[in-house]
């Protein structure tokens, strides 16, 4: 590994049966990313149960109750790394919370990868992922057609599976869709090229993952850096310095551009752009530094800094697709909540339901009047702060907001922007 | 960090989020604290902690739970680099609570578990809110399912099965008062990526993670070193070896490895090859069960 390793997120998803923590384990073991004794672990695990063969999914389901009850309860991360990448997998179960841990997964994603059993084909789970991994904007979609030793290879069935997928993707807003007919048990097509498919013409997955281009997935357009924290040192040597720290949602800056705070809507320019290891030329994202102006404003926590030219809307009334994460008390018309949103928070109260959408119909039931655990609706909100905020397929940084229970405190919702007024 | 197409290196992305996840905690949490352990991976987190707040001082104590069986070289470096920082250390012993009967002494004399209670304590005392923690995800399958802000309850307790949600980069650190949140600014790291940004950012490191000549004794198919906390039992000869330390726990309880690594190239070439994970090759405390760590995170511990 390099200084120039870039890393790549991605999320997996799939149903109990579809292989894919077996693709997890191959990909972990054939990249060395998989210690001995974490292999001896899930062998001795395996063989007390009475596994017929060493089950992979213990290598995920790290939990008590999971080991016991043979299911995944939650996200679990997973890390490895070529010459080439590092990667974070976000691996969400197939079943139980489905939605609410798909989106979790899905948020930070720069590619969601997809199983579908061969001999099954695509089932309803396969196209509720597409849909959600479409929401999300996850710029890249995989889908692996596992078990393809199990229908002899045949390029037949492949061909029948991926038109129907692409059919399906085309009514979603799906950026890069790319097919892949793999299998993880026996390792064709995962690491490297498998012969026994030689009418397959495109590369493995893992050389998908390790090539597929990420860094124009960023929104390198819209300068919005979120005011996260302000530094004043309060020292003798620092006495008069005033930072404002953040991460750089989207956008380039440079020392000298013309910006504009809000919501106050004062203009001035960048001074400089520093980090520890000393002033930058240009900051663009992910990157966390301290931007100091050439004017002393009033700027604090919960601003946002762009371009006079080029600003986010500043509304208090926001149209909304909202994930419900809740299982105790569901979203309903008329209730008030917390709301966090980029470095802002603020109180909100949903004005309207518009409609409960079926995930896996896309059918949009008009006559809901609340959303319960791993509903997704399209709401519309009035906040008691204007939201500094860009339509979440334009900026995912400054589009998705979480809603929170004022009394519990508990993350209950997920939402993107769909429309600012 | 910057290049013609705006690429950025996965330390530097690494490095990024981390310095966020520090500033997030400060700007919305009343009392941090981070917790501190002469370890690698808490040196580094302290390091991250410097960069956030620059050219301010580290906004935030630092907390050593100490179990009264360190290694020296560890303590002393804790003192220095504390002191290069100007950030305020406070000591929880766990030494004194077992004095004042807040925890007994196990009959195995290993300490690990009665840290807890210890910890807990000070929490409550100095009520603090939000507890930055070094615990990578990578290291153990209990903390691959953790959260980045994980909800203690006022007992301190962590519940998997009723964790927050957590999407984008929006941390939910609410808590009400007794609650806290236990912040995990390296979750995303492995341990080859901690070694490569030591190397990277020249971090200085305690002299026992780089192979030395020491007095060892095998048990139970570990390399532990002799010393006050660890004797000989009657059927055990010592052996003087070339080990270092992977990681930096409780002495009574934290084995070494075999190693001539003694420079950070040499350990990071020690670190890509190697075939056992960290926690596995030197940790006695998580060979009790399979669910071991996952037990004493419930009970709230680190």
């Amino acid at each position: 590994m390099s200084d120039t390793t870039e890393l790549l997120r991605f999320a997996t998803a799939g149903s109990v049966d579809d292989g894919k923590s077996t693709l997890i384990g191959r990909l972990l073991y054939d990249t060395k990313s998989l210690f001995d004794d974490q292999w001896d672990a899930v062998e001795t695990v395996s063989r007390a149960r009475g596994d017929e063969y060493t089950d992979l999914a213990l290598l995920t389901d790290g939990l008590r109750a999971e080991r016991e009850q043979g299911i995944t309860i939650d996200v679990a991360y997973r890390y490895f790394a070529t010459p080439r990448r590092k990667f974070i997998i976000a691996d969400t179960p197939g079943h139980i919370q489905y939605t609410r841990n798909m989106v979790t997964g899905a948020s930070t994603a720069d590619l969601a990868l997809i199983l579908v059993d061969a001999r099954k084909g695509l089932v309803e789970q396969s196209r509720r992922h597409a849909f959600l991994c479409s929401l999300l904007r996850v710029p890249h979609l995989v889908l692996c057609v596992n078990k393809m030793d199990l229908v002899d290879y045949s390029q037949e069935v492949f061909d029948r599976i991926a038109a129907e997928f692409t059919a399906f993707a085309t009514k979603l807003d799906i950026p890069d869709l790319t097919i892949i007919p793999i299998s993880a048990l026996e390792g064709d097509n995962v690491v490297s090229r498998s012969p026994r498919m030689a009418w397959y013409e495109g590369t493995s997955l893992l050389h998908h993952l390790e090539n597929v281009h990420i860094a124009s997935d960023r929104n390198l357009v819209d300068v919005r850096f979120p005011v996260q924290y302000v530094i004043r040192p309060h020292s003798n040597s620092n006495h008069d310095y005033r930072g404002y720290a953040g991460q750089v949602a989207s956008g380039v800056m440079k020392p000298g551009d013309e910006v504009m705070v809000l919501p106050s809507g004062f203009t001035t320019t960048i001074a400089s752009i520093e980090t520890a290891d000393g002033p930058v030329a240009e900051a663009f994202p992910p990157m966390s530094v301290t931007v100091r102006l050439t004017d002393e404003l009033d700027v604090s926590r919960g601003d946002l800094i762009c371009r006079p030219n080029n600003r986010p809307e500043v509304a208090q009334d926001v149209e909304a697709m909202i994930c419900w994460m809740d299982e105790k008390q569901p979203l309903q018309r008329g209730r008030k909540y917390a709301i966090a949103h980029t470095t802002r928070s603020a109180r909100t109260m949903v004005k309207e339901l518009h409609y409960r959408l079926d995930v896996n119909t896309l059918h949009r039931d008009e006559g809901a009047d609340s959303l319960t655990l791993n509903e997704i609706g399209r709401v519309r909100l009035r906040t008691t702060l204007p939201l500094l905020c860009d339509e979440y397929r334009r900026n995912r940084a400054t589009g998705g907001f979480i809603i929170i229970d004022e009394a519990t405190n508990r993350t209950v919702g997920a939402g993107i922007v769909v429309e600012a007024a | 960090m910057t290049s013609p197409d705006y690429r950025v290196s996965h330390l530097d992305a690494l490095e990024s989020e981390s310095v966020f996840i520090f500033r997030e905690v400060v700007a919305t949490c009343a009392r941090p604290v981070l917790l501190f352990s002469g370890g690698k991976d808490s040196i580094v987190m302290l390091h991250l902690a410097a960069k956030a707040f620059a050219p301010a001082p580290i906004p935030f104590p630092v907390l050593h739970v100490d179990t009264g069986h360190n290694f020296p070289e560890v303590l002393d470096f804790r003192d220095a680099y504390v002191s290069r920082l100007g950030v305020e250390l406070l000591v929880a012993s766990v030494e004194e609570g077992i004095n004042s009967g807040l925890v007994t002494e196990p009959p195995d004399g290993v300490r690990n578990r009665i840290q807890t209670p210890v910890l807990l304590d000070a929490v409550e005392k100095y009520r603090f809110d939000a507890l930055f923690g070094g615990a990578r995800r990578d290291e153990e399958k209990a903390r691959a399912k953790e959260r980045v802000f994980s909800f203690r309850d006022e007992f301190g307790q962590w519940d998997p099965k009723n964790q927050r949600p957590e999407l984008w980069s929006l941390y939910n650190g609410r808590t009400h008062p007794g609650e806290s949140i236990r912040v995990f600014p390296l979750s995303n790291w492995t341990e080859l990526d901690i070694w490569n940004y030591i190397a990277a950012q020249r971090v200085e490191l305690p002299s026992i993670y780089f192979a030395h000549s020491r007095e060892v004794v095998e048990r139970d198919g570990m390399l532990y070193g002799v010393n006050e906390f660890i004797r000989l039992r009657d059927d055990e000869t010592s052996e003087t070896r070339t080990v270092r330390y992977r990681t930096v726990g409780d002495a009574s309880c934290t084995a070494a490895v075999p190693s001539e690594a003694a420079t950070i190239a040499e350990v990071i070439a020690e670190v890509a090859a190697t075939r056992v994970t960290e926690r596995g090759a030197t940790r006695g405390d998580d060979r009790v069960s399979e669910a071991a760590m996952e037990d004493r995170k419930r009970e709230g511990y680190f």
